[in-house]
């Protein structure tokens, strides 16, 4: 069967661009720069390759184990987005720090690779190949700063993790392999639901489900996520937290959704649990923080949070309902990633003079800076849901699909989530109260003002200009949503 | 005109937030730009205001004019739905009015760190929210825009407040926030339930009313009434959720104060009537009796509060909490009376309070205190005029007939004493005796408030001051609202005239009252 290598063009050149990258590093003595501008005309080119397959109804290569439909091309968009992001926050950060760059770089187009590679995976092997990339490049960049106690805890931390979340995933896909003889979603999909209630085929089922868990840091699976964020390069936890995340619920929502909906009245309540949890471990914590990349890390924590509560809609009769779900999930990943990314570039920046990252450090920044100051406090409404930032839609749609299962553990979760949303705030607006009049401590000399490099400014305008313009016509961007379902009808 | 029919509505909203916008993009230095922008803008949409009200159709105050529909986010049903009625045109055009005094009187008076650009951006993206909270006619852009409101007002207390503003302002975000969350899970209810089919449900807020009484009755009718009314409850703030109220308003900047009293809170009055009440009939009438016990509360509650005050800007708050409930109980009746009286109490309210408030922050500017013991009296000798005005205000908002206090609480105690049929008629009456009481309280508080203010000696500390009597820019922000408070007093008939066409309109279809 010949490859259709027009579906495989983006990873392809973005792959290209990383071997290059590595390549061109060696022989360039000074203008180290220049492997960020390589990687950013990849992620360009990528980006032009991508958009060359929309439209194109959809395609499938290698068997029907990969697919480019409309649901991989929504997430590869986001994807390449979010990669272009990083990079422009991550030139003047790398290109001060240190003189691996061709390697940073390197690792970063890998393992966005893999995360381009996650949506279109049809079966099991794929998933589990595009997961590993993602990981294993991520855990060498978590550790980029060599010289770092922390850095190096985080990343060792974040390797023993994944490194058991993915044999646990790999026993539990094992296991469904045994059971169904397949490895295609669609294929296991059809024979879970003939063989009934098997015991130890809802245990695979949640082994599987544990180890993606385990990427999109739900709590229990949490702890491995605040150290690592904190000891990685900021661009590194930046992407970690959106980049990496989306990846996992992009790999969870079509093993749930798609190979296991037979399964979903043991799954769906699991979820609802785990939802409830993490949301309220992720906000409680992030109460007590005083690092701003913790505090970001916890929030992703209760961010991630959120975005499960729509898989306990899952079990539902009616398909619009399980539609409606899918969609929120995708809805709410897309807003987040342009928020939280936002939010991380300029911690970016400001880490570049206060490399300590202490939330007072943030104290007074609007008033140094205050274009940024606006900036900063556009993404922390919106992370918190606040109109006119974009993440009230984002939270809409979760309430309005959870609210549409129309059942009574989806009512008390809502409920739930409406309480824990009022306990971000209190963090999210302290931020945002301090960053406008916020006050050095006494006998600390007011900081200069951050000097913004344009790549970095760029990324920061980016992001804001999304958060605000979404948040007042989130049309733009979500209509595309709907269009990109895989949920299979009654 | 054709254009102005349908553009009036978005301009008066989104005016205000290209102000916003232009303001922020202006370089700080040039202030007279920064200034002159704003009050552009906010005149703008005042004129816009202006002008609805000279082109409303008044012998059809019953129906939607001016309404634009146009789709907005098609993925969830949502429109962006406009429009006003008898009902929600002058809460309007009081929000555009007391916005742009607000940006006048903000040129001289703003306390530390000033900044005026950023305190004038804020002003109009409130106002933005304010405006677009009383034409919204889809739940999620009502949503929308009341929530819009909560940024701006957070940063004006944090930033330009009082010594507690920390304090103050988180719990005016939190509790506001608390209430609008479960808000919004009631909208959601609404929606999902207001057809059995996907493609059948709306947000649509006319659409729910036709609804309304037959779909939203019984179990579900209740509990969805709880949670809508927990959001605007909040806001209102009806006893017992007014505490974050007192602080916010005593830690708030003048111009903060005057907009939450004179418009933020009529924003959750506004709610029940335009919301609770005409889509939750059935709900309306088993809550009725509790939303009225609540409002006679916060009548004697606020008028003790009142006594016991030392804070000029506390008391003021603390009266606030009082008048809102004569608001609440009128609407409580679920009489076609009750909503008029609702209605005029609104405005009435956020004319005198508004012009309360800007005393308030008047007489700190020249005092540098607001305790009423160190006022020690004597203004009435010190600066005569704007002891006058402050007079004049106090006794309006005691209800003096004659002045524009006195038609909301009158109309909402005879509305009590006849409520709906249906209700318990000795409650409502026993409500409306303890009402009595609370405006014999309000007026005890009020008067004694002058005399301690305003009458005296001048204590010996502010007898060589050159304190200075009121300013020209304060004749130009405050004479608008001495105007209306005289005006409304002797001509009720202005609200009246067009509120009353609009609540009997849906009035006697919802709860099948005879036309009076």
């Amino acid at each position: 069967m010949p490859i259709d290598f027009h579906a495989i063009l983006p990873e392809l050149v973005l792959a290209g661009t990383a071997l290059l990258v590595l390549v061109v590093d060696l022989f360039v003595e000074r203008a180290k720069v220049v492997a960020s501008w390589l990687s950013i005309a990849g992620t360009v080119v990528a980006g032009i390759a991508l958009a060359s397959l929309v439209g194109g109804g959809t395609r499938s290569t290698f068997g029907g184990s990969f697919v480019v439909d409309n649901y991989a091309l929504l997430f590869k968009g986001l994807f390449l987005g979010s990669l272009l992001l990083v990079l422009l926050m991550s030139q003047r950060y790398v290109d001060a720090g240190t003189s691996y760059q061709g390697e940073f770089y390197f690792l970063v187009l890998s393992s966005f690779v893999g995360m381009l590679l996650m949506p279109s995976s049809r079966d099991l092997l794929m998933l589990f190949l595009s997961l590993e990339i993602v990981s294993a490049t991520g855990f060498i960049a978590a550790g980029f700063r060599k010289g770092d106690a922390r850095g190096n805890e985080g990343a060792l931390k974040f390797l023993l993790i994944g490194v058991l979340s993915t044999a646990v995933m790999l026993f539990g896909m094992s296991l469904v392999y045994g059971f169904t003889g397949s490895l295609q979603l669609g294929p296991i999909a059809e024979r879970l639901a003939q063989l009934g209630d098997e015991p130890a085929a809802v245990m695979a089922v949640f082994l599987v489900i544990t180890g993606f868990a385990f990427k999109v840091s739900a709590a229990p699976f949490h702890f491995w996520a605040p150290d690592t964020y904190e000891g990685s390069p900021v661009p590194v936890a930046a992407y970690l937290s959106v980049a990496s995340k989306a990846a996992g619920f992009a790999g969870l929502l079509q093993v749930t959704f798609v190979a296991f909906p037979s399964y979903a009245r043991y799954w769906a309540p699991a979820f609802a649990v785990l939802a409830a949890f993490t949301m309220l471990l992720g906000n409680v914590i992030a109460l007590a923080q005083t690092n701003i990349v913790r505090l970001l890390a916890y929030s992703s924590v209760a961010q991630a949070g959120y975005m499960l509560v729509p898989f306990a809609a899952g079990s539902s009769a009616n398909p619009a309902v399980r539609e409606e779900a899918f969609q929120a999930v995708l809805v709410y990943l897309l807003i987040y990633a342009f928020t939280n990314l936002g939010a991380f570039a300029v911690v970016t920046l400001v880490s570049q003079r206060q490399p300590a990252n202490l939330i007072s450090d943030y104290a007074g920044l609007a008033r140094r800076a205050p274009a940024l100051g606006v900036a900063m406090t556009a993404f922390l409404f919106s992370l918190a849901g606040i109109p006119p930032a974009a993440g009230w839609y984002a939270k809409f749609v979760i309430f309005k699909s959870a609210i549409n299962g129309d059942t009574v553990t989806l009512q008390l979760l809502v409920v739930f989530m409406a309480v824990m949303t009022v306990v971000a705030l209190f963090y999210y607006a302290g931020i945002a109260r301090s960053l406008w009049l916020g006050t050095q401590p006494e006998g600390t000399p007011e900081p200069a003002a951050p000097r913004v490099s344009p790549t970095l400014g760029t990324a920061i305008a980016i992001s804001a200009a999304g958060v605000l313009v979404l948040g007042i016509l989130p049309n733009l961007l979500v209509q595309y949503a709907p269009v990109s379902t895989l949920v299979a009808g009654p | 005109m054709d254009w102005f029919d349908d553009s009036a509505l978005t301009l008066a909203v989104f005016l205000p937030l290209l102000g916003a916008v232009a303001v922020a993009v202006l370089p700080r230095e040039r202030d007279g730009l920064v200034r002159g922008t704003a009050l552009g803008f906010s005149a703008l949409a005042l004129l816009a205001g202006v002008g609805m009200l000279a082109r409303f159709d008044y012998g059809a105050g019953a129906a939607m004019q001016f309404e634009v529909a146009r789709s907005w986010i098609p993925s969830i049903g949502a429109g962006y739905h406009v429009g006003v009625d008898g009902i929600a045109l002058p809460l309007l055009v009081l929000s555009l009015l007391l916005s742009l005094l607000c940006v006048i009187y903000s040129f001289r008076f703003l306390p530390e760190p000033r900044n005026p650009k950023a305190f004038l951006a804020l002003l109009l993206l409130l106002e933005t929210g304010m405006n677009g909270t009383f034409v919204a006619l889809d739940l999620v852009l009502f949503f929308v825009f009341w929530e819009t409101v909560l940024i701006p007002m957070y940063f004006m207390i944090a930033v330009w407040g009082g010594a507690r503003r920390e304090y103050a302002s988180i719990k005016f975000i939190l509790y506001t926030l608390i209430g609008s969350v479960v808000m919004l899970l009631g909208f959601l209810a609404l929606w999902l339930r207001s057809s059995p089919e996907a493609a059948g449900r709306t947000f649509d807020i006319l659409a729910l009313q036709e609804l309304g009484a037959a779909r939203f009755g019984g179990t579900f009718g209740t509990i969805v009434f709880a949670a809508v009314a927990l959001g605007f409850a909040v806001k209102v703030p009806v006893w017992p959720f007014h505490t974050w109220l007192p602080d916010a308003h005593t830690e708030a900047p003048t111009v903060g104060s005057v907009l939450l009293a004179g418009i933020l809170l009529k924003m959750g009055t506004y709610g029940f009537v335009r919301i609770a009440l005409p889509v939750l009939p059935e709900a309306a009438r088993t809550w009725a009796p509790v939303l009225g016990v609540l409002g006679a509360i916060a009548i004697i509650y606020g008028a003790l509060c009142c006594l016991a005050q030392r804070d000029v800007k506390r008391l003021i708050a603390y009266s606030s909490v009082g008048h809102m409930g004569f608001v609440m109980l009128g609407i409580a009746t679920l009489t076609p009376t009750g909503i008029n009286a609702a209605v005029f109490g609104m405005v009435a309210h956020g004319v005198i309070t508004g012009m309360l408030f800007f005393l308030a922050g008047s007489m700190h500017e020249r005092y540098h205190t607001r305790d009423i013991v160190e006022l020690g009296g004597g203004m009435a000798t010190l600066m005569p005029h704007l002891a006058g005005v402050f007079t004049l205000a106090c006794i309006a908002s005691l209800g003096l007939p004659g002045l524009a206090g006195f038609w909301g609480e009158i109309l909402a105690l005879l509305a009590a004493w006849n409520p709906a049929p249906g209700l318990s008629v000795p409650l409502f009456r026993t409500l409306a005796s303890v009402g009595l009481v609370g405006t014999l309280l309000t007026a005890g508080y009020f008067l004694w408030l002058i005399q301690r203010v305003n009458l005296g000696r001048v204590p010996d500390r502010w007898g060589g001051k050159a304190l200075g009597d009121l300013a020209p820019l304060e004749v130009a922000a405050w004479s608008p609202l001495i105007v209306l408070m005289v005006a409304l007093g002797f001509a009720p008939g202005l609200i009246l005239w067009l509120t009353n066409p609009s609540v009997t309109g849906w009035f006697t279809e919802l709860f099948a009252l005879a036309r009076t």
